[in-house]
C-alpha cells in the first residue's frame, strides 16, 4: 500500500516542477534569456549588415532582386561629385560640430560643477535639447532661419542696427552648412556637458586642495588636474558623439533635404535620397556602407588617441 | 550662436589667470559662472520658447514684425492647436506613436532585462564577450541600417505597420538597457540571491521576487530612456511608413505638414511643440532617473 502510494506522490510533487526544473536546468536558463535579445539583434542588426554589404555590390532597385555586379557601385560612387561633396560635408560637419559640442559643453559641465542655488533645476533644464525629438527642435531652428521672418537676422537688423539686409541662411551653401552645424552644437552641448558632469564629480577635491597649496592657477589646475582626470571620459564620450554626428541625418533631411543645390547632403541623407526615395537600393547601400571605413577610423583615432594619453598620464602621476 | 557663447569664455581664462589665490568675491563670481550660464540657458531654451510664442501667434502677428514685437503675443490664439487637432490627422499620429514607443518600450525591457540577469548573474563562460558583442550592437548607426532593413521589412510583410517599428527600435534599445541593467545588478549584493537559493527558490523566483525588485530604480531609467529614445526616432519611421495614418508624429510634421510654399509656421511649431510635451513631461517626473542613468551608462 504505502509502496504504490509513494511513488504517485512522488510524481504528484514532481509534476507541476517539471517546467520550474527545467528552467532551473542552468544552460537552458541561460539560452532562454539570452534569446529574445540575440534573436532581436540578430535578425534586425547582424543580419541587415551583412545584407547591406551584399546589396552594396549588387544592382537591387525597389521591386527588383539585383544581380552581383562587383565594384561597379563603388567605381560610380569615386567618379561621382555628389558623393565627394557628401564626404567633404560629412568630416566637416562632424569636425566643426564635435569640436563646438566638446568646447561649449566641457565648459557648461564646469560651469555646472560649482555650487549654486537652483542646480538641480538648472541640471534639468540644460538637458531638454537633447530629450525633445530632433525634428521637432530642427523644425524649430528651420523656422528661426526662415529668409524673410528669421529672429536671428530681426536682431541683427531691426534691433541692433549690425546689417541692412536679412542673412541667407539655407539658401547658400556656405551659411547653410554652418547653420547646420549650429544647430546641430545646440542638439548636442547637453548630452556632452551632463556626461562630463557625471566625469567632473568624481575628481576628487583633495587633488584641487593640494594643488592649490603648491600655488596652480586656476588654468594649471584645469590642465593638469581636471583635463587628464577626465580624459577616459572624454574618449568614450568623443567616440559616440562622432559616430552620431558622422552619420546624423535627421537635422539635414528636416532642415535643408541637403539642399541648396546638394550643398549640404551628408551621406546618409544621400543614401536615404537614392536609396529610399529613388528605389536604387544597390547605389544606397553602397553610399551607406562607404561609412564604415571613415567609422572605424574615428572611432579608433578618439578611443585611442584619447585612451592612449590617459595611459601615459596616470603613469606619470602615479 | 557659437560667437556670443564664445566671448565669456576668452574672459573667463583672462580674468583667471592674474590671481592666484581665488578667494571668490561676489563680482567675479557673477562674471565667471552666472554670466555664462545664463547665456547658456538663454540659448539653449530659446528655440523652445520660439515654438511656444509661434503656435500661439495669430498669422498676421507671426508675419509682421515691424508693427508687433516678435518676442511677444499682444492677441494668442489657440487656432494653430485646433486647426492642428481637429483639421488633421495629429490624434491619429499621436495614439501610433504612443503605440510604438510604448511597444518597443516593454519589448526591450524584457529582452534586456532576461539577457542582464543572464550575463551578470548567470556567469558563464564567455559571458563578458556576450556583454561585450551587445554593447557594440550600440555603435551601429540606424544609418547605415534603414536600407538593407527596409528590404528585410518588406520580407517579412511588416512595411507600413507600426508592428515594424516596434520590432526594430529595440536594436537601439536593447544594447543600451542591457548595459545599464548590467550596472544595476552588479550594485545588488549576490548574497541575497544565496540566501534565496538556499532556501530553495528558483533561478525564476530569484529573478521575480529579490532581483527584480531592487533593480525597480534602474528599470525605470532604461524605461524612461527607451520611451523618449523610440518617441524620438525618425529615420526608420520615415523609410518603413508611408501611410498617413500609420505616420509617428515626428514624421508626419515633416511629411504631412510641410505643403506647398507657403509654410504654416503656426501649426508646424504647434504641432512640434504637442510632441514634444509627451517627453518633456515624462522627462520632468523622472528627471533624476534620466540623469543617473545617462551619467552612469557614461561612467561604465
Amino acid at each position: 500500500m504505502s509502496v504504490t502510494t509513494l511513488p504517485s506522490r512522488g510524481v504528484a510533487l514532481r509534476q507541476p516542477n517539471w517546467i520550474a526544473r527545467l528552467f532551473d536546468y542552468k544552460p537552458f536558463l541561460i539560452v532562454m534569456c539570452l534569446a529574445p535579445a540575440i534573436g532581436l539583434l540578430t535578425v534586425f542588426l547582424t543580419y541587415p549588415l551583412g545584407l547591406g554589404v551584399w546589396l552594396a555590390f549588387t544592382d537591387t532597385t525597389i521591386g527588383q532582386r539585383g544581380i552581383f555586379i562587383g565594384l561597379e557601385n563603388f567605381q560610380y560612387l569615386l567618379k561621382d561629385p555628389l558623393w565627394w561633396n557628401a564626404v567633404f560635408y560629412s568630416v566637416f560637419y562632424t569636425g566643426i560640430a564635435t569640436i563646438g559640442k566638446f568646447a561649449l559643453g566641457f565648459w557648461l559641465a564646469l560651469l555646472l560643477n560649482n555650487h549654486f542655488p537652483l542646480k538641480s533645476l538648472l541640471r534639468a533644464i540644460v538637458l531638454l535639447p537633447w530629450i525633445v525629438p530632433t525634428v521637432l527642435s530642427a523644425l524649430a531652428f528651420w523656422w528661426i532661419y526662415d529668409p524673410q521672418f528669421s529672429i536671428i537676422s530681426y536682431l541683427l537688423v531691426d534691433v541692433l542696427h549690425i546689417r541692412s539686409t536679412n542673412i541667407d541662411f539655407l539658401g547658400t551653401p556656405w551659411p547653410a552648412r554652418f547653420s547646420l552645424i549650429a544647430a546641430n552644437i545646440w542638439r548636442g552641448i547637453p548630452f556632452v556637458a551632463i556626461s562630463l558632469l557625471a566625469g567632473l564629480q568624481t575628481i576628487s577635491p583633495s587633488l584641487y586642495e593640494a594643488a592649490m597649496l603648491d600655488g596652480a592657477t586656476a588654468w594649471q589646475r584645469f590642465r593638469y588636474i581636471t583635463l587628464p582626470m577626465m580624459m577616459p571620459i572624454l574618449a568614450i564620450v568623443m567616440t559616440f558623439s562622432i559616430i552620431f554626428t558622422f552619420t546624423d541625418f535627421q537635422l539635414v533631411y528636416a532642415i535643408t533635404r541637403g539642399g541648396p543645390v546638394n550643398s549640404t547632403h551628408l551621406l546618409a541623407t544621400l543614401a536615404f535620397q537614392r536609396g529610399i526615395a529613388g528605389g536604387e537600393l544597390g547605389e544606397g547601400a553602397a553610399i551607406a556602407v562607404s561609412m564604415i571605413p571613415f567609422l572605424v577610423f574615428a572611432t579608433l583615432f578618439s578611443y585611442f588617441g584619447l585612451a592612449r594619453r590617459k595611459w601615459q598620464q596616470g603613469e606619470a602621476n602615479d | 550662436m557659437t560667437d556670443v557663447a564664445a566671448q565669456p569664455g576668452n574672459s573667463n581664462v583672462a580674468s583667471a589667470t592674474p590671481d592666484t589665490m581665488a578667494w571668490d568675491s561676489r563680482a567675479r563670481r557673477v562674471m565667471m559662472i552666472y554670466l555664462p550660464l545664463a547665456c547658456f540657458v538663454l540659448i539653449l531654451l530659446f528655440p523652445f520658447y520660439w515654438m511656444a510664442i509661434t503656435s500661439f501667434k495669430p498669422n498676421a502677428e507671426l508675419l509682421n514684425y515691424k508693427q508687433h514685437n516678435p518676442f511677444w503675443i499682444s492677441s494668442p490664439t489657440l487656432a494653430h492647436i485646433k486647426h492642428l487637432l481637429f483639421d488633421t490627422a495629429y490624434p491619429t499620429w499621436l495614439k501610433t506613436t504612443m503605440f510604438v514607443a510604448i511597444g518597443s518600450t516593454f519589448l526591450s525591457l524584457f529582452a534586456s532585462t532576461l539577457a542582464a540577469y543572464a550575463i551578470e548573474r548567470l556567469r558563464f563562460r564567455g559571458s563578458p564577450y556576450v556583454g561585450l558583442g551587445i554593447y557594440l550592437a550600440y555603435l551601429v548607426p540606424p544609418s547605415i541600417l534603414f536600407i538593407p532593413l527596409a528590404t528585410v521589412i518588406v520580407q517579412f510583410g511588416l512595411f507600413d505597420s507600426p508592428m515594424a517599428l516596434i520590432l526594430v527600435y529595440p536594436t537601439f534599445l536593447v544594447p543600451f538597457c542591457t548595459w545599464l541593467l548590467i550596472g544595476y545588478f552588479k550594485s545588488i549584493p549576490y548574497e541575497l540571491e544565496e540566501c534565496a537559493l538556499v532556501d530553495g527558490a528558483t533561478r525564476l523566483q530569484i529573478l521575480r521576487r529579490i532581483t527584480l525588485p531592487l533593480a525597480v530604480p534602474g528599470l525605470i531609467s532604461a524605461g524612461i530612456f527607451s520611451f523618449t529614445l523610440s518617441w524620438n526616432e525618425f529615420i526608420y519611421a520615415l523609410a518603413f511608413i508611408q501611410s498617413g495614418a500609420n505616420k509617428t508624429v515626428p514624421v508626419a510634421i515633416l511629411t504631412e505638414l510641410v505643403t506647398g510654399d507657403v509654410y504654416q509656421w503656426g501649426a508646424l511649431m504647434a504641432g512640434s511643440l504637442l510632441g514634444s510635451l509627451p517627453v518633456a513631461l515624462f522627462y520632468s517626473l523622472f528627471v533624476d532617473y534620466y540623469v543617473s542613468s545617462l551619467t552612469g551608462a557614461v561612467k561604465e
